[in-house]
């Protein structure tokens, strides 16, 4: 083989002045649009809260802050930066405690939805026809329902605890993971790069891990953001059905119900001074008593709307393959 | 294509069969049985046994099963655990008002919502495709209750149009009485649907507007209202029925929110207290009368794209 | 219908294009010239062809005639002037009422043009009846005199099927009709054949070019095809990056060509299958041969009692000498590439074997060693989807090194670049990713993966058909030379014969799964043909202005309409289109292997040796 380089040269002598044209631009980098940056700010700002809540929250989250006074729907003051809520507490702090709570849960049970989705997935679109056909089956039977029904029925059966809401929402989405998972795989398996691995005589392992991993990742972290945001709004909607965390312990989703009796009668204590000095209407009285309702659901709005913005971004990099319908 | 159509119809009658199992299961085999709850605080050994008998729940599991499933297909759907009153008469109180608000919501959100999805695929990348597009995006991550607080704050406490909950139902309230009455569940149900329905509406649409027939349609000087109206969505509408049923499928997990919310009664608040009071009798039915629904839902989107396929239309 | 001729020259041209700029704007703002200084012009009457390979613009310059950027690009300079007007000016107004009417377009694909859900008459009548140039009654029936000129089965009633209920070649046929219906003056004909099979794209090439001449419309023909150019064309312009290298008149440019580059796409057009073509014998060796298939039935999915439910490939027998390069060739569909996969153990064959040195293989990959597997090695047509994206060079051609031979680290690296440059890529791009590739870099780092696991046997499966004329030719010579250095032997499958005969020792001629006839390449190249045989050389276009005309009238041309191939049909699959069928027999029995006095050449076929050459040199 040592004459090769001496051989090229006699090749390469009618290929220098017409190169062959490339027909598509090489792959851009990963970077994240301006509104995908917005996104990481608040995923980063609210995964921070969670993490550290105990330690910067104002009060605990069944500390009242007024002790002495009634004060239901008190509106924001110095003492209580977002007002209190039905139970005269502090919203400010139970939103903190609750952060850790809601993002705790709904990661929790994506990682095992992912745990049990993949795995199964993936077992399916590797192994022969039966297996696949019964996994599939029984999978196909549980997505056949609605999953906010699928929750009520096995809380009926079982109660609600923490340990109940992760096993049921990662249980509930694992089925949706694993329908994901298992299409992927077959779409990759059947490419011809794993083909010419299969050729080439690789183990099946090896094929998982070096061919179908690297090119499946991208795809299903950005699915991974998605699954998350069901999930946040699965578990919140269970505790905002009186089925999820229980009180006393602060979730954002119970706090929404709890403090629904805001949005109709509030009592004169919350808003003593409905004009201020100079007689026009105090602002605050307005808006001010619906903290109770309005902080709650604005802290699970701008997380999940904050995840999908990134997800946009790397969906769309990852060449949208997944439907956000599924 | 018949062959197809009936072949999907026979596994959407298995599939109601497996979540039938999956119910019962769900609600008998595990801990804590009717007997049980029904008898709460004064249970003894002794009266809990008769007490079983008398439910026919000392009966194996696969006996109960299929007695079950021959009462409610003959219409006999059991008493409620909790209030001791037939099945029946629960759900006859209740089940207008979910149904005429699912209808209406259905009625004015469903067209709205693909007009506005189709506009904004006629004019991609324009401001109103982008403003459309946002909110969309917006509302489908967004929390369902979140959408209603927002209604409620602007419509009730700003404009004091109508109060934050329904009090009463539908009897003997005209269309228009129904419309003003539950105007903010169904507004807020419209948006929770317009969200997702346009967006896939849109995608539907922009999919076929991109393909190379369409370009040929350009290429042949066909007018802009032909090319959507004979060409485009001509080959969209199988896509958009199937869109339209996956979102009133949808609708139920919106609707158990919207219901509770509100604090109207219809069947998804009568659900919650079945669960929260355990009532499995009330569980069993609801959770089936909702699956079906949602299965039928499925069923038809299914149904609408094989139509849809013209392959299948006028077979060779 | 023309207006007042504005420009200088002449009534008689129909599109005048000065000085054409179109450029692509980038995601940051900066522009890309896709194409520039353009100038041609298209008198009535005539044929102009674009050529050049992809990204040369020929398609980008063709659709400017209607005034169409696809989307993303705009036109930035110059003028288009069709009848004397220049569309670039035009609104969308201005813009539809000369598509269809003045201009007509024919896209590469008809399936995808069609629209699935209207029926063929309203799609082929639309532009006119919308423009106003027909009545409906009137466009309808010029649309049947279409259907009957361009050869279409069952013209009265073809109006009201669907696009999918009629063949690919139909549907190429079908969309030249629903271009002339509106009686345009000139047409836009983007690669119209070049998805098709040769026997069907000779008929279509036949249609277009008997119809453009009666219709006595002007046409661009974009094609890359230089022998199809030749055929149908006036004049040509070659196109490279976006810009003319050379024009001129057909005779000019295929004759003596001016440029280089239009050299060099002349020496890559595949030469005409001949027998004084085929390549010196290779040396016969007493080892026996390096791979043997024998008695091989295969298929996809599996009936109870293990016979496959879809049977492609029937009693296959073919033997690959030490060193041989064993061309197999047929149409889509015929079954080819299941051989070849059949052969790496991908698909396990239902009944038969597959020797390897003499030995039997086990049927999969799973049961065979790694020092069999080593010995075999497959290369894939598209090298975009063959090389995974996620892995590097390096890391491609490195892997057979560590599975088959355990070489590691350095020495792994130092071999990747030994092997990078045996197939003439430079040793630095070991740390590229696939998609920093070009097309051909592509398919030679598939090949240096197949060299690192010293094969003995390399299974081709259509590794030119994806690449430029231009590309497949050098990797062709590659192929060639590596042979002769490292005495490996390939199954070069094909469904381009004049590639195969190029470069083969041996051929075996495949039709609807099985093989109609097996030889070496002088053999099969010359009478006595199998009849299929016969039509796939006929049909090859040669370099040569006339050609068509000549075959045009030949019995085997007749023969290339091409219906659904059958494969469970019984008695000979080809007798459908068979010029010699016997009614009676060929349609009846399966038709006996007749083997010539070498021993080499075989025949399935009902006629004898000397009948077949009897009716094939007599014509």
């Amino acid at each position: 083989m040592s004459d090769s380089t001496k051989t090229a040269t006699d090749v390469a002598d009618d290929e220098i002045d017409f190169q062959e044209l490339y027909d598509a631009a090489p792959r851009q980098k990963f970077r994240f649009s301006w509104t995908g940056w917005i996104g990481v700010i608040v995923v980063t700002f609210w995964f921070l809260i969670a993490i550290l809540g105990p330690f910067i929250a104002p009060y605990g989250e069944n500390d009242l802050p007024y002790p002495d006074a009634y004060s239901e729907f008190q509106v924001p003051t110095a003492k209580a930066l977002l007002g209190t809520d039905v139970d005269d507490r502090d919203i400010l702090s139970r939103i903190i405690y609750g952060a850790g709570r809601t993002i705790g849960i709904s990661l929790a049970a994506t990682i095992l939805a992912y745990l049990v989705g993949v795995s199964l997935g993936v077992t399916a679109a590797v192994s022969g026809r039966w297996i696949d056909m019964g996994l599939s089956r029984v999978n196909d039977a549980f997505l056949s329902l609605p999953t906010i029904m699928l929750g009520l029925v096995v809380i009926a059966a079982v109660g609600s605890s923490l340990t109940v809401l992760i096993f049921t929402a990662g249980l509930i989405y694992a089925t949706i993971v694993f329908r994901i998972s298992r299409a992927l795989a077959m779409d990759i398996m059947v490419q011809d790069y794993v083909e010419a691995a299969r050729a080439r005589g690789e183990g099946l392992w090896w094929i998982i891990r070096k061919e179908i991993w690297p090119n499946a990742a991208m795809p299903m972290i950005s699915d991974f953001g998605l699954r998350l945001i069901y999930v946040i709004l699965f578990v919140a909607g269970l505790s905002f059905l009186g089925l999820g965390v229980q009180p006393p312990a602060a979730d954002w989703g119970n706090m929404v119900r709890e403090n629904l009796g805001a949005l109709q009668h509030v009592p004169y204590e919350a808003c003593p001074y409905p004009k201020n000095a100079a007689g026009e209407d105090n602002w605050l009285c307005g808006i001010g008593t619906k903290f109770a309702v309005l902080a709650p659901a604005l802290a699970i709005s701008t997380l999940t709307v904050s995840i999908n913005l990134i997800v946009d971004d790397l969906s769309s990099y990852a060449g949208g393959k997944l439907t956000k319908g599924m | 294509m018949w062959s197809m159509i009936l072949r999907r119809i026979g596994i959407g009658i298995v599939t109601m069969f497996a979540v039938s199992v999956i119910i019962f299961c769900g609600t008998r085999i595990l801990p804590g049985d009717a007997a049980q709850i029904r008898l709460g605080q004064e249970a003894t050994e002794t009266n809990l046994a008769a007490f079983r008998k008398e439910l026919g729940l000392d009966r194996p599991a696969h006996v109960q099963y299929f007695s079950w499933v021959k009462d409610t297909l003959s219409g006999d759907l059991g008493v409620s655990l909790a209030s001791d009153v037939p099945v029946t008469d629960l759900i006859r109180d209740r089940y207008k008002n979910t149904l005429y608000v699912s209808a209406v919501t259905a009625v004015i959100g469903v067209p709205l919502s693909v007009l506005l999805g189709i506009l904004a695929a006629m004019f991609p990348g324009g401001i109103y495709d982008r403003v459309v597009t946002f909110i969309s995006v917006t509302l489908v991550s967004a929390p369902e209750f979140f959408l209603a607080t927002l209604l409620v704050l602007i419509f009730a406490f700003y404009f004091n149009f109508t109060s934050a909950v329904v009090v009463g139902g539908v009897e003997g309230k005209t269309f228009l009485e129904i419309l003003r009455h539950f105007f903010l569940p169904i507004m807020a149900l419209c948006m929770i649907i317009a969200a997702q329905l346009i967006r896939m509406t849109r995608a539907a649409v922009l999919n076929v507007m991109s393909s190379p027939y369409v370009e040929m349609a350009i290429l042949k000087g066909v007018p802009r209202k032909r090319i959507i109206m004979r060409h485009a969505l001509f080959n969209a509408i199988g896509p958009i029925v199937n869109v339209i049923a996956l979102n009133l499928a949808y609708l139920i997990s919106g609707v158990v929110i919207i219901e509770v919310f509100f604090a109207y009664s219809g069947l998804a608040t009568l659900m919650v207290q079945g669960v929260q009071t355990r009532d499995y009798n009330l569980i069993q039915v609801l959770g089936m009368l909702f699956c079906c629904v949602y299965i039928i839902l499925m069923l038809i989107a299914d149904i609408a794209s094989i139509v849809s396929n013209p392959r299948l239309r006028h077979p060779r | 219908m023309s207006e007042a001729a504005k420009n200088p020259d002449t009534d008689n041209v129909i599109l005048d294009v000065r000085n054409l700029r179109i450029i692509a704007r980038r995601e940051d703002g900066s522009t890309l010239n896709i194409v520039e200084e353009i100038d041609f012009t298209v008198k009535r009457g005539e044929v102009i062809a674009l050529i050049g390979e992809s990204g040369s613009g020929k398609t980008t310059i063709s659709l400017a005639a209607l005034g169409y950027a696809k989307p993303g690009l705009e036109f930035a300079d110059g003028e288009v002037f069709l009848n004397g007007r220049d569309v670039l000016d035009l609104d969308r107004h201005g813009l539809r009422n000369l598509r269809g009417r003045e201009v007509a377009y024919l896209a590469q694909s008809a399936a995808a043009t069609f629209n699935p859900s209207i029926t063929i008459g309203e799609q082929v009548t639309e532009s006119a009846v919308l423009h106003g140039i027909k009545t409906q009654e009137e466009a309808t029936k010029k649309a049947i005199e279409l259907y009957h000129a361009l050869e279409l089965p069952d013209p009265e009633q073809l109006g009201s099927r669907y696009p999918h209920q009629v063949s690919g070649g139909q549907l190429q046929r079908l969309m030249a009709a629903m271009a002339l219906c509106g009686d345009p003056d000139l047409l836009v004909l983007d690669e119209p054949t070049t998805a098709l099979d040769v026997t069907t794209q000779i008929e279509v090439l036949k249609a277009f070019k008997t119809v453009i001449r009666e219709q006595g419309a002007a046409a661009i023909y974009v094609t890359h095809d230089l022998a199809v150019v030749a055929q149908v064309a006036d004049h040509i312009v070659v196109l490279y990056d976006g810009k003319i290298q050379e024009a001129g008149t057909t005779d000019q440019i295929v004759n003596s060509p001016g440029h280089d580059y239009t050299r060099r796409l002349m020496s890559a057009v595949r030469p005409t299958p001949s027998s004084d073509l085929a390549s010196a014998k290779q040396e016969e060796t007493d080892a026996g041969p390096a791979m043997e298939v024998k008695d091989v039935t295969a298929g996809y999915g599996r009936n109870l009692d293990g016979s496959p439910k879809v049977t492609v490939l029937r009693d296959i027998n073919v033997k690959i000498e030490r060193g041989h390069v064993v061309g197999v060739i047929g149409e889509s569909g015929c079954g080819k590439s299941t051989l070849a996969r059949v052969m790496a153990g991908l698909l396990p064959a239902s009944q038969g074997d597959v020797l390897l040195d003499g030995e039997s293989l086990p049927k999969t990959v799973r049961e065979r060693s790694r020092d069999q597997l080593r010995r075999v090695q497959f290369i894939f047509q598209m090298a975009d989807t063959a090389l995974n994206p996620r892995h590097n060079i390096r890391e491609i051609v490195g892997r057979p090194l560590e599975f088959y031979r355990g070489i590691r680290g350095r020495e792994r690296t130092d071999k990747v670049a030994e092997l990078l440059q045996m197939v003439d890529l430079e040793p630095d791009m070991m740390s590229r990713l696939p998609s920093e590739l070009s097309g051909g870099q592509k398919q030679r780092v598939a090949l240096a993966r197949a060299l690192a696991a010293d094969a003995e046997v390399l299974l081709c499966d259509e590794v030119t058909s994806a690449l430029d004329t231009i590309v497949g030719a050098a990797v062709i010579k590659l192929l060639r030379r590596l042979r002769d250095k490292l005495g490996v032997s390939y199954v070069f499958i094909s469904h381009d014969l004049s590639t195969v005969a190029s470069f083969a020792d041996e051929v075996v001629v495949l039709y609807a799964g099985r093989v109609v006839e097996q030889g070496p390449v002088k053999e099969i190249l010359s009478p006595p043909y199998h009849p299929y045989t016969r039509l796939l050389i006929a049909s090859v276009p040669e370099l040569r202005i006339g050609w068509l005309e000549d075959t045009m009238g030949t019995r085997e041309a007749m023969a290339g309409i091409a219906g659904a191939v059958d494969l469970n049909a019984p008695g000979c699959p080809f007798s459908e289109r068979c010029p010699l069928a016997i009614p009676g027999t060929c349609d009846v029995e399966v038709p006996p292997n007749r083997v010539d006095e070498s021993g080499e050449h075989i025949i399935a076929c009902h006629i004898e040796f000397s009948g077949l050459e009897r009716e094939q040199t007599a014509v």
